[in-house]
């Protein structure tokens, strides 16, 4: 009986191992440490992040391995997106250590969660399977909930994970719920299968677009779109801003990731219904996202409406794919699909940095107000601050504007200029909102003059990822033809 | 007419969608925990309709035997008032009313014996010793090995959220510690102080 059985090959998946390892080692080690000596726990989960990358770029190459029974998948585009996802994590903790320190939450648990939710969030990346898909997806959300509610004595906290919780399990269940008509109608849970099974039309449409409609729904809520979107602004408010940083940043690669898996390599030939769907939240989430951040105070609620509007973006790309039966488009679409997700993780890291820059001991500088004159107090953290908010806002000659006009390239081919134009129409609604911090910061007086107390090292990365928002801007078409590149390998 | 275990289907079905409504419609949670108890056996005998008797008997234990029984104790320890909870049910009835209703006709027009029919999937053939306990095992521990193990990482950040969100050191509670207590030195219980008396006793008092 179990003479047919070969063992896996590991190698792929020699990533996802490690870091398991390491996040176990760290666990033990972390049991007999101090709190003064957290920064070994620091130190080892750096370590961790660094070892990921340098494995996954050792065992990157342009060929798609398949392993564990077909389950796991090892292309181009998931080495990519993993390289970018240690990075967000390892620039989320060393912005996150003096915030958590000041508040005494700097445990280390905190590192394991992270470390936790990133693996989740790797094994989001390379699924192959559905139900890795899915425990991936699990194994990201439960660390993310415990993340919010790490703050035991906040109220607001507390209320935020309850929402999170409770809304995040059903999205949790819708997406089960699809994911089992989708076995019903196609009788696999491969990825791969699921696709074949589509090809070669055996499967029953009807169930499958019955299917589709909960897969849809359960993708939208993980990215944070209308009209999914009412846990993102009170999520992001209530959790500690360290925990906002994180959820705001590499999550938001795993759900893109999943959306790919699912609705590209998967049902990529239900595109013409999936579209559909995708396109009327892309609408309503450019529109809603930016009209509701109008009227925050609050910077981190502004933040996450201004996050709905981006994801609305991201949408934008995914819908421009397959027009008819063409699909000359769909690379480029999904390329600048790509391209903004990692455009949008490197603005949102530099956004929250400075949140965080500015908060201190017994002070949460989450107000607008709290970012008045803060070109007197610090002028090249304003000027970071500056550059993002441009970037953000789609200025020219910044990374958010040539991920914004690469979409906008991909709607347009696809014939949906109606579209671009109301999505162009909203960005300048949203202009305003980004602008209004620039003023604020240039041109009002200093509300708070206390000086800025951040680590050296947090310096030196929000410097880092200022000018890289600056730089990225310069050669856009570098990174654009990676991920052109990446995606082509791996389809 | 239909056999036995057509019969037996009907029978099962009826009373877990009965139990089912009344864990959500029970005014006492004890109430409820023990209709989910009932709705859980009897999905284990829908199982054991299915020929799968390994999950039926997992079901049983694993979720009557231990998650319920503990959920019984939470239920019962907490004091929920169940009124505060309850209120504004009946003014948001009539929009889930209408919304619940739509989604059962919708899933019933497309899910309905056209599509999962028993006609369009056939069981299979299993040979009488088949064992499907074995079978879930072996799948278990090759072809299913990386989820296998991903659902105990899963289990792992549960157990670390769990400590992480319960366990802390709250201020300003007393509390004994016992490890104190038993290592406590007779020196530290008491101290024998010599000192002079504060006065001299008058005569006749001090016999």
């Amino acid at each position: 009986m179990l003479n047919n059985f070969v063992m896996p090959d590991l190698y792929p998946a020699a990533p996802e191992i490690f870091l398991l390892c390491m996040a176990c080692l760290i666990l033990l080690v972390d049991l007999f440490l101090g709190d003064y000596q957290r920064w070994v726990t620091a130190m080892m989960a750096q370590i961790a992040l660094v070892g990921c990358a340098a494995i996954t770029w050792v065992t990157a190459d342009t060929q798609v391995v398949l392993t564990f029974s077909n389950m796991f998948v090892d292309d181009l585009f998931a080495d990519f997106l993993k390289l970018v996802v240690y990075v967000t994590v390892s620039v989320v903790l060393i912005y996150s250590r003096g915030y958590l320190q000041a508040r005494n939450l700097d445990k280390g648990e905190f590192y394991l969660l992270v470390l936790f939710a990133t693996l989740g969030m790797m094994v989001m990346i390379s699924a192959a399977h559905l139900l890795t898909l899915y425990l991936g997806l699990e194994l990201m959300s439960l660390c993310l909930y415990a993340l919010v509610a790490i703050d035991r004595d906040s109220a607001r906290a507390t209320e935020a994970a309850m929402k999170y919780f409770v809304l995040g399990a059903l999205a949790s269940g819708l997406l089960l719920y699809g994911m089992s008509m989708v076995y019903g109608a196609t009788g696999s849970l491969e990825i791969g299968g699921i696709a074949q099974a589509l090809h070669q039309g055996a499967a029953n449409k009807t169930v499958l677009v019955f299917g589709l409609v909960f897969l849809v729904a359960g993708v939208a809520f993980k990215l944070g779109v209308v009209p999914f979107h009412m846990w993102v602004p009170d999520v992001y408010h209530g959790a500690p801003t360290a925990v906002t940083l994180f959820i705001s940043t590499a999550p938001k690669l795993a759900a893109f990731a999943m959306a790919m898996r699912l609705l590209v390599y998967g049902l990529f030939e239900l595109a013409e219904q999936w579209q559909i769907m995708v396109m009327i939240m892309a609408v309503l989430s450019i529109a809603i996202g930016n009209l509701a951040a109008i009227a925050q105070t609050n910077i981190k609620r502004m933040l996450a409406y201004s996050g709905i509007s981006h994801m609305g973006f991201l949408l934008l790309a995914l819908m421009s794919g397959v027009v008819g039966q063409d699909r000359h488009f769909a690379l480029n679409a999904y390329s600048s699909a790509l391209y903004y997700a990692v455009a949008y993780v490197l603005m949102s890291l530099a956004s929250f940095g400075t949140v965080l820059l500015l908060s201190r001991a017994g002070y949460e500088a989450e107000n607008l107000e709290d970012f008045k004159g803060l070109n007197r107090r610090s002028p090249w953290f304003a000027a970071v601050m500056l550059t993002v908010m441009f970037s953000m806002a789609g200025i020219p000659f910044f990374v958010g504007f040539f991920a914004k006009f690469s979409v906008l390239l991909a709607a347009v081919d696809a014939g949906y200029v109606g579209i671009a134009v109301f999505a162009v129409l909203f960005s300048l609604v949203g202009a305003f909102y980004y602008l209004r911090v620039v003023k604020l910061m240039y041109f009002d007086p200093p509300a708070d003059t206390a000086p800025i107390q951040a680590t050296t090292d947090m310096r030196i990365v929000l410097s880092v990822n200022g000018i890289a928002v600056a730089l990225f801007g310069l050669f856009p078409q570098a990174i654009m033809a990676f991920c052109t590149y990446a995606l082509l390998r791996s389809l | 007419m239909m056999d036995l275990k057509t019969a037996l289907f009907y029978v099962f079905s009826a009373i877990t969608v009965y139990a089912a409504l009344r864990v959500i419609t029970a005014r006492n949670p004890v109430h409820a925990v023990l209709h989910l108890v009932l709705a859980f056996f009897t999905t284990g005998a829908l199982w054991i309709l299915l020929q799968a008797e390994f999950l039926a008997i997992a079901l049983v234990m694993v979720y009557v035997g231990a998650v319920m029984v503990l959920f019984l104790f939470v239920v019962m320890m907490l004091d929920i008032n169940i009124e505060r909870l309850r209120k504004g049910f009946w003014n948001h009835l009539w929009l889930g009313g209408i919304i619940g209703a739509l989604m059962v006709g919708e899933m019933i027009a497309v899910l309905s014996t056209k599509y999962f029919g028993l006609d369009s999937m056939p069981a299979q053939a299993v040979a009488a010793d088949h064992s499907n306990t074995k079978e879930l095992g072996r799948l278990l521990f090759t072809d299913y090995v990386y989820p296998f193990e991903l659902a105990s990482v899963v289990l792992l950040v549960a157990i670390i959220a769990a400590v992480v969100l319960t366990m802390r050191r709250r201020q300003g509670v007393r509390y004994l510690d016992p490890a104190r207590q038993i290592a406590v030195n007779h020196r530290d219980r008491i101290r024998v102080v010599a000192m002079k008396p504060e006065r001299d006793l008058p005569a006749g008092e001090g016999k």
